[in-house]
């Protein structure tokens, strides 16, 4: 109980958040460079960008759920040590999840009693249903208290999970991502939540990737890119001028696009290569999981062609790859290779029929941490021989070193191998001929240099006929190597759009969630 | 991170020590233990030390004693090089031995009835007949488990010692019911078979040739299958990433049964060795637990092949001559145990650390 | 058989099944917080030799008891220590402290065996409640104190997982321990805790063989209990009152076994410690397969979900595996 006296006391309301020049490393990777930012009481402000950009490690640091490497935190003025999420709590400081972080098997009630100071040695659960209750009324939140949270909708474990915060005596609110698989009602309702309780004092900050919720329900926005901030915006000022003309409106679009993917982007230098006939197809597919549901009417992936699919993450881009390649069982529709109908079919016949799958999470989807480069190659070159041939195996392994200018020898593990280097190994691993190749962000973690070299051996791909679909974050990339570029934003898929029609404010938006 | 997190259990200066320093220590602090628990009990660890090694080279009786001992934990700890490098805990060997060992008693029951003289068969092949079947029953127990684990998804720990208890209960059963002895069914087994059945041994020892040469050849294709083969190869594969093996191609359900059925195969030998080879009948204790030395063994070599064979003679030389303590200190035989189980314990909590806190 | 003779039978049946309440119970507070504690058979042997040796040592049964417990503390730390701080696998640190502590039992227990020692003192019928027609003389007119400890056990169990905000937050370590970790809790502490203390249990369980309901100490003298509590708090569903009607179930069985023997030629008990793990392995089978659900499913809502709660036998959801807290 007495944890939660400072945060009625000093930080419930009306607190002027700052975190000034915060600096966050993951190894080499440097994933918060210098950022600060101000959310002024009672706002509601935006945190915009895309993945990898820094905005879930800063306000996981705000919340305490890891530390700082240096840099401060501020709370109206006074400094602040918060080295874990009970210290945030004693702040004030509540943050939503991309991901519900609650208790599947618990009841609503007992979720909502967990971890609450408020709740008494002796459980009284039905004083703490009044309660919830009450908080459900005042947002028109409608929660069955009774019901296994693990059978509640995204949208409604949010609900709980906001209530629960709130009933804690949380003053500030970090939401991540919150608006990824909601209803459009929820979403409503959500926003609706957010003013009030911004009207009452509150400070939120409202970690997003799209642009049009972003637009419409933030105060200020700050966007960053590659772990550094690169503006902030004031909307309310551009609102109040908007509401004039609808071109004042694309304009707060416009520079936010800009500030999020930069002036200009890359021009297109994929040489012609495709051929008519289709290798993969697609109609009339649902990819369903708890988080989202996508729905793509057609798609036709010609032999030799090169289709991008940009967005953010999280969008379904993986879900629809791994579908692609097998892995995954779509919920309805079909998925056609090179004529042949493999729908429900298992993986070893989508490999069989030439398609083959390079995930983005290297030592965890598509290596094997513990064996050796030669291991791998064996292991992609069985041909349902017994014993392994260690000279042959031994002497591709050092072709495919040379050829891909992996820096490392046969026998090193492929955890000891730098990611870029990871990354060549599994180009090496691929056979040819190959008749589809599909791959998640493939030049991700390399050097420029690596990248075009990669590419350079992609399109040689290409012209001996493999068709490729990828997902990038890296819109240069998208840009300079498809053939024709299709959108995910938040389960909704574009129609497919040849590059050379495609510009950077129109991949903004598209990438925004307006298409 | 979290200040009250016990995670600075090390304290500051003993973080970043190389990786040998931790498995050193670990080691020697066994050893301390290993003495100190001597002295609690009344006796001077050099003398323990010396009884053991005597107790298990000094004559050809001990020696061969060692041997028989060895050629079970060997076939055992050759199977489960197998199912451990598959990512598996296969607590269900014992299980596995203990069925194999019915098995090959129903068959040498069948071929040479009570009632009858000789063998339908000439004995050779009776025996052989009885090892063969050993084989497929352990192979069958070691099937079960693997069913239950890659389709029923049950944990295969839980179903391999439930498969233990099912088989020592069937072994009690058969003792003490169709199997028993003319006369009075007791603990001692079923009615010993006829000399004619009983392996050869080297001279007047325990050991017998066939079941060394079992048991040696068993671990050398291992050795062979884990290095040098495509399936030792997707085994691993498996057992450190079943997705990534499974995106690269690796049928990774085919390769958990296939392991679970060498295993078997391997424990049902061990089975089949010890009713032939050593008691000559079914006990109910027919496995000596040497299913669970084996897997002791297989920890402490961290699933390498290579070096089964000393650590599974160092165990089984530790067996035969902690049996000399009761008699020459008044000691008791377990403390083969302590210290088979000690070595491992630290070995696991140094290869931890290492890994934790090494520089 | 008349009604007299099966109220003796169900009443040996609890009192033969109370040891396996401490030790089931133990591992089920263990389990509940996400540690599987695989030593059980271990554990529960050592705290049976070192109850007997302390409790003839200091003429105490009650030492004798603190004894166990101390010793059930400090192979738990082994286990905490090497899963939690060290992240190995808790089956293989488990599994060898199983072998490791049942050696050392025969062995530091050998000047030991088939001495006798000082046992629990008897204790008196519980009045009124023992008035209770059938139940009554079945379970209070017990003449022993730990019976009546595993009474208390189970009813203050039940009543700290469910009723109490330390009993939530138990149940919340072990579904998702990040998410207890964002709501302040300290998830690596208090998992050492429960560790610790359902290894006191299992000590105590140990002793309760060996000084009251087993009395005396023999070579493997409790021999198989252990792994039977552990799969009795599967069958249990990690529930305090189902692990408990799982004992139960396990004494009635060895009980049913001793009185059938007679009709049944020759065959030992030890063949009934089998139905336990086939019992579990079936139910196991029900649910990872999915087939309950799928029965379930064809109820209406409300009877699902009490029936589903009465009878979920999913594990804690984070049993096993390591918090990583980075």
């Amino acid at each position: 109980m007495g944890l939660f006296a400072c945060a009625t006391a000093g930080f419930g309301l009306r607190v002027k958040v700052e975190l000034q020049h915060i600096h966050k490393h993951f190894g080499p990777v440097h994933a918060n460079n210098d950022v600060s930012l101000t959310v002024e009481a009672g706002t509601i402000h935006g945190l915009l960008g895309e993945n990898g950009a820094g905005k879930s490690t800063l306000v996981k640091i705000l919340s305490g759920f890891i530390t700082r490497d240096s840099g401060a935190i501020i709370l109206d003025g006074q400094p602040v040590h918060i080295q874990s999420p009970a210290d945030a709590l004693r702040y004030g400081i509540g943050m939503l999840h991309q991901d519900p972080l609650d208790f599947p098997p618990l009841t609503v009630v007992e979720n909502f009693m967990a971890g609450s100071p408020a709740t008494p040695m002796l459980l009284n659960p039905q004083a703490a249903e009044r309660d919830f209750r009450r908080w459900c009324a005042q947002f028109n939140f409608d929660i069955d208290p009774h019901a296994q949270v693990g059978d509640l909708t995204v949208g409604e474990r949010q609900q709980l999970e906001i209530v629960r915060l709130l009933a804690n005596g949380i003053g500030t609110l970090v939401l991540d991502e919150p608006t990824t698989g909601i209803s459009a009602s929820q979403k409503a309702l959500l926003f609706q939540t957010l003013r009030k309780l911004a009207d009452e004092g509150k400070s939120i900050i409202f970690v997003s990737h799209k642009l049009e919720d972003v637009e419409a329900l933030c105060d200020c926005v700050t966007v960053m890119r590659r772990g550094q901030v690169v503006g902030d915006l004031d909307l309310r000022p551009l609102r109040a001028h908007a509401q004039e003309s609808t071109d004042q409106q694309l304009n707060i679009t416009a520079r936010i696009v800009e500030m999020m993917f930069g002036r200009a982007l890359a021009m297109p230098t994929k040489p012609s290569t495709c051929q008519d006939e289709v290798m993969l197809s697609v109609k009339g597919l649902v990819l369903r999981t708890d988080r989202l549901e996508l729905h793509i009417d057609h798609l036709a992936l010609h032999r030799g062609e090169v289709i991008g699919i940009a967005g953010l993450e999280g969008s379904g881009q993986q879900l629809f790859l791994t579908a692609c390649a097998g892995l995954e069982a779509p919920a309805a529709g079909s998925i056609y290779i090179a004529g042949q109908n493999l729908t429900h079919r298992p993986y070893t016949d989508f490999l069989r029929a030439g398609v083959c799958y390079v995930p983005a999470d290297r030592l965890r989807e598509g290596l094997i941490a513990g064996l050796t480069i030669q291991d791998h190659v064996a292991l992609r070159t069985a041909n349902g021989a017994i014993f392994i041939d260690r000279a042959a195996v031994r002497a591709e392994a050092e072709r495919a070193i040379a050829t891909f200018n992996i820096r490392g020898r046969p026998d090193t593990r492929v955890e000891r191998l730098s990611g870029g280097n990871q990354q060549r190994t599994q180009l090496a691993l691929l056979p040819a001929p190959l008749n589809v190749l599909i791959m998640e962000h493939p030049t991700r973690g390399l050097d420029i240099e690596s990248t075009l070299w990669v590419w350079q051996q992609l399109i040689a791909r290409c012209q001996q006929g493999t068709a490729i679909l990828f997902a990038s974050s890296d819109l240069d990339e998208i840009m300079q190597y498809s053939d024709r570029v299709i959108v995910f934003s938040g389960g909704r898929v574009s129609p497919a759009i040849p590059v050379t029609e495609l510009n950077v404010d129109l991949l903004g938006q598209m990438i925004g969630g307006r298409f | 991170m979290n200040s009250t997190v016990p995670s600075q259990t090390v304290p500051p200066a003993l973080e970043r020590l190389p990786p040998l320093a931790y498995r050193g220590g670990a080691l020697i602090i066994a050893l301390l233990l290993i003495g100190l628990i001597v002295v609690i009990s009344g006796a001077s660890p050099f003398e323990v030390i010396g009884r053991m090694f005597s107790g298990a080279v000094s004559t050809p009786d001990q020696i061969g004693r060692v041997v028989a001992t060895l050629s079970p934990l060997l076939l055992c700890a050759a199977g489960l090089v197998y199912t451990f490098n598959a990512g598996l805990y296969n607590l269900g060997v014992e299980g596995q031995v203990t069925f194999g060992a019915i098995a090959t008693t129903f068959a040498l029951r069948l071929l040479y009835p009570e009632e009858a003289t000789a063998s339908i068969l000439p004995p050779p092949l009776t025996i052989a007949l009885g090892i063969l079947v050993g084989a497929l029953g352990g192979m069958l127990w070691g099937l079960l488990a693997g069913v239950l684990h890659v389709y029923g998804r049950i944990s295969e720990i839980f179903a391999g010692l439930g498969l233990n208890f099912a088989a020592t209960g069937m072994a009690i059963y058969l003792i003490f019911g169709p199997w028993k002895r003319p006369g009075v069914a007791s603990l001692s087994g079923t009615q010993p078979f006829d000399e004619s059945l009983w392996l050869g041994t080297f001279g007047q020892t325990e050991a017998t040739p066939v079941g060394l040469g079992l048991a040696l050849l068993a671990l050398a294709v291992t050795i062979v299958v884990m290095r040098n083969t495509h399936f030792g190869l997707r085994l691993r594969a498996v057992g450190k990433n079943p997705y990534a093996a499974h995106v690269l191609g690796v049928p990774a359900r085919r390769q958990l049964l296939s392991a679970f059925l060498v295993c078997g195969v391997f424990a049902g030998l061990a089975g089949a060795i010890q009713v032939v080879g050593v008691f000559h009948r079914l006990i109910p204790s027919i496995s000596s637990n040497l299913g669970f030395l084996g897997l002791l063994v297989v920890m402490l070599v961290n699933f390498d092949p290579l070096w089964v064979l000393p650590v599974a003679i160092f165990f089984s030389a530790l067996n035969v001559g902690g049996l000399q303590l009761p008699l020459s200190l008044g000691l008791e035989s377990s403390l083969s145990g302590v210290i088979q189980g000690l070595l491992v314990l630290f070995a696991l909590i140094g290869r931890g650390l290492a890994q934790r806190y090494a520089g | 058989m008349d009604s007299t003779q099966l109220l003796i039978i169900l009443a040996t049946a609890i009192a033969t099944a109370t040891p396996l309440i401490f030790a089931c119970l133990g591992e089920t507070l263990t389990e509940r917080a996400g540690v599987i504690n695989l030593s059980a058979e271990g554990t529960v042997m050592l705290g049976a030799m070192v109850g007997f040796v302390v409790a003839k040592t200091t003429e105490n049964v009650w030492l004798g008891f603190a004894g166990a417990a101390i010793v059930g503390v400090l192979v738990a730390l082994v286990v905490a220590f090497g899963a939690i701080t060290l992240r190995q696998s808790q089956i293989a640190i488990g599994f060898v402290l199983a072998l490791l502590c049942s050696d050392l039992s025969s062995y530091l227990g050998n000047p030991y065996v088939r001495i006798p020692g000082p046992t629990v003192p008897p204790a008196f019928p519980i009045p009124i409640l023992e008035a209770i027609p059938v139940l009554g003389p079945l379970f209070f007119r017990q003449g022993d104190v730990l019976v009546y400890a595993s009474y208390a056990l189970i009813a203050g169990m039940w009543f700290y997982f469910y009723r109490t905000r330390a009993g939530l937050t138990l149940r919340a370590i072990g579904e998702q321990p990040a998410a207890a970790f964002v709501r302040g809790h300290n998830v690596i502490g208090l998992r050492y805790a429960y560790t610790l203390i359902g290894g006191a249990l299992m000590g105590i369980a140990g002793a309760a063989f060996s000084l009251d309901f087993k009395a005396g100490w023999s070579h493997r003298h409790t021999a198989g209990y252990g792994w039977i509590a552990l799969a009795i708090v599967i069958f249990g569903g990690w529930n305090p009152l189902r692990v408990a009607f799982g004992a139960y179930l396990f004494g009635v069985l060895q009980s049913l076994a001793s009185v059938a023997q007679s009709s049944i030629q020759d065959v030992p008990t030890q063949v009934f410690t089998v139905a336990p793990f086939i019992l579990m392995i079936l139910v196991l089978v029900l649910t990872s397969a999915g087939w309950l659900d799928r029965l379930l499913s064809y109820l209406p809502v409300n009877a699902r979900r009490t029936l589903a709660r009465t009878l979920r036998t999913s594990p804690p959801a984070a049993l096993g595996r390591p918090f990583e807290q980075d």
